[in-house]
């Protein structure tokens, strides 16, 4: 046994327990997580641009209750927004697995804070460029979407990487609501294996680090290639 | 061929404008000059509705809107239409080229044909004398090329008049004339235009009538040699005196 763990001052390294768990683990996020974030991202994208464009219109009955829903978000806890997903749909007879139930939770909660990032994008844009749109004999709505948009987003593109980035990790908690994902199945690994649980954990804790940092090599390349028109 | 009729603008408690009647024959070019605070670019703004006025009829002969009932959006957007405007910061698109900036207007508004509109646009970047910066972005101009190019933008719309505020205040000394020929160009082409301005040399030279704005009234106007040469008004001779002798 000795021979397959490396030993470090005093430390046992369960080596190769680590690389017996680790294609099982990364199959787990390759297959779950990165859908379930990849999913829950897109549908939250949609809810942010319509929340961020409603709460900066005049419609005023429609703004309170997308106030109210982005207040909601931002003041509860995720893991308490997904035990109440996952409780109240059964109470309003709607049968979902867990899968889909998580990314109805990580949807709203990242739609709603990638709708106050998104929003205050659009309020960095000069007023000189809403100006200029109507100049040209441009409605608020052409105006809005030639005009400001493609300038918001491309402001908003590092916070929004950042809440992407910060959804692959958070989607950890779908193990809580019996979603098998990255990390469920390293605690279901490592209830076999009690005594070396903390480096199934950190096995774990490595692969998301990976799939982070490649995901930021991302982000990096999308920035160049939309920093075309900005001063270098 | 345009004309405003008891114009009055508020902003909280402070009357910007208290009551302007102007016309602007088609053919002519006209100066506001004033100091700051008077309430000229405020002026400038309620001609194509960028400033909601409180109270006054705005428009051409063709396409009137009374501010003091409620007004249409769309009514906003044809009144707009008719007019050109150059910002004193230029306002280009930063994220399109020059010459999508000047395509823009006549392609996603006019649904106009879109060879046809790249022909005319580079047409007015060769009057501009920017034909060879046709692809660059906004960014990669200096701030003459970049007022040249809001010129032009405003242009292709094809509007029946032209609105200026205060283009060159923005630049520095030496890239001013470059704007102020372009400018000469059109006023020589015949082009209705209504300029906000410090210019005052412009002014004398180009403009057919010059209105001398103060405390949101119109304190004076007229030729050019008269409100400027001859001023009647006490208060046109200080700003005048002002502007000619920034030492005294």
């Amino acid at each position: 046994m000795l021979t397959n763990n490396m030993v470090l001052g005093g430390i046992v390294i369960p080596w190769e327990l680590m690389q017996q768990s680790f294609w099982p683990i990364l199959i787990e996020g390759i297959k779950v997580t990165i859908p379930l974030t990849l999913i829950s991202f897109f549908i939250g994208m949609i809810i942010a641009l319509i929340t961020a464009l409603v709460r900066i219109s005049k419609i005023k009955p429609l703004k309170w209750i997308f106030n109210i829903y982005v207040s909601a978000i931002r003041g509860t806890p995720l893991l308490v927004q997904l035990f109440i997903i996952f409780y109240l749909l059964p109470e309003l007879n709607v049968t979902l697995d867990p899968y889909p139930t998580a990314i109805i939770a990580f949807s709203l909660n990242v739609g709603a804070y990638a709708s106050e990032i998104i929003r205050a994008s659009i309020l960095s844009v000069p007023k000189g460029q809403w100006e200029a749109g109507y100049t040209i004999g441009m409605s608020y709505r052409k105006t809005l979407f030639r005009v400001i948009l493609p300038q918001a987003l491309r402001v908003s593109v590092p916070p929004l990487s950042n809440s992407f980035i910060g959804l692959v990790k958070e989607t950890s908690l779908a193990s809580q609501i019996l979603v098998t994902e990255l990390f469920r199945k390293s605690q279901q690994i490592g209830a076999t294996n009690l005594d070396q649980i903390v480096y199934i954990y950190i096995l774990a804790a490595f692969i998301y680090w990976i799939i982070c940092f490649i995901l930021s090599l991302a982000q990096h390349q999308l920035e160049r290639r939309l920093d075309r028109y900005t001063v270098r | 061929m345009f004309a405003v009729k008891g114009l009055k603008k508020t902003f909280g408690n402070n009357t910007v404008l208290k009551s302007i009647d102007m016309q602007v024959d088609k053919g002519k070019v006209i100066a506001i000059l004033g100091p700051s605070g008077s309430g000229k670019t405020t002026l400038l703004r309620c001609l194509n509705a960028l400033e909601i006025p409180d109270e006054g009829i705005v428009g051409f002969e063709d396409h009137q809107v009374d501010f003091s009932q409620k007004v249409k959006q769309q009514s906003l957007i044809q009144l707009r239409r008719k007019s050109g405007m150059v910002f004193q910061s230029y306002n280009l698109f930063p994220h399109r080229t020059v010459l999508e900036n000047i395509m823009e207007g006549p392609v996603q508004v006019q649904k106009r044909d879109k060879k046809t509109v790249r022909e005319e646009a580079i047409e007015l970047l060769d009057k501009v004398g920017l034909k060879d910066k046709k692809d660059l972005y906004p960014y990669q101009l200096s701030g003459g090329q970049q007022q040249r190019v809001g010129i032009a933008r405003a242009l292709a719309i094809k509007p029946e008049l032209m609105l200026f505020d205060e283009p060159t205040s923005a630049l520095d000394p030496e890239l001013i004339g470059e704007v102020l020929r372009v400018m000469r160009d059109l006023a020589d082409e015949g082009w209705t235009m209504v300029v906000v301005t410090h210019e005052i040399k412009f002014a004398q030279e180009i403009a057919d009538e010059v209105i001398f704005i103060d405390g949101g009234v119109i304190v004076e106007q007229g030729a050019p040699a008269e409100v400027l040469s001859n001023p009647k008004e006490e208060r046109t001779q200080r700003f005048l005196h002002r502007i000619l002798n920034p030492t005294d």
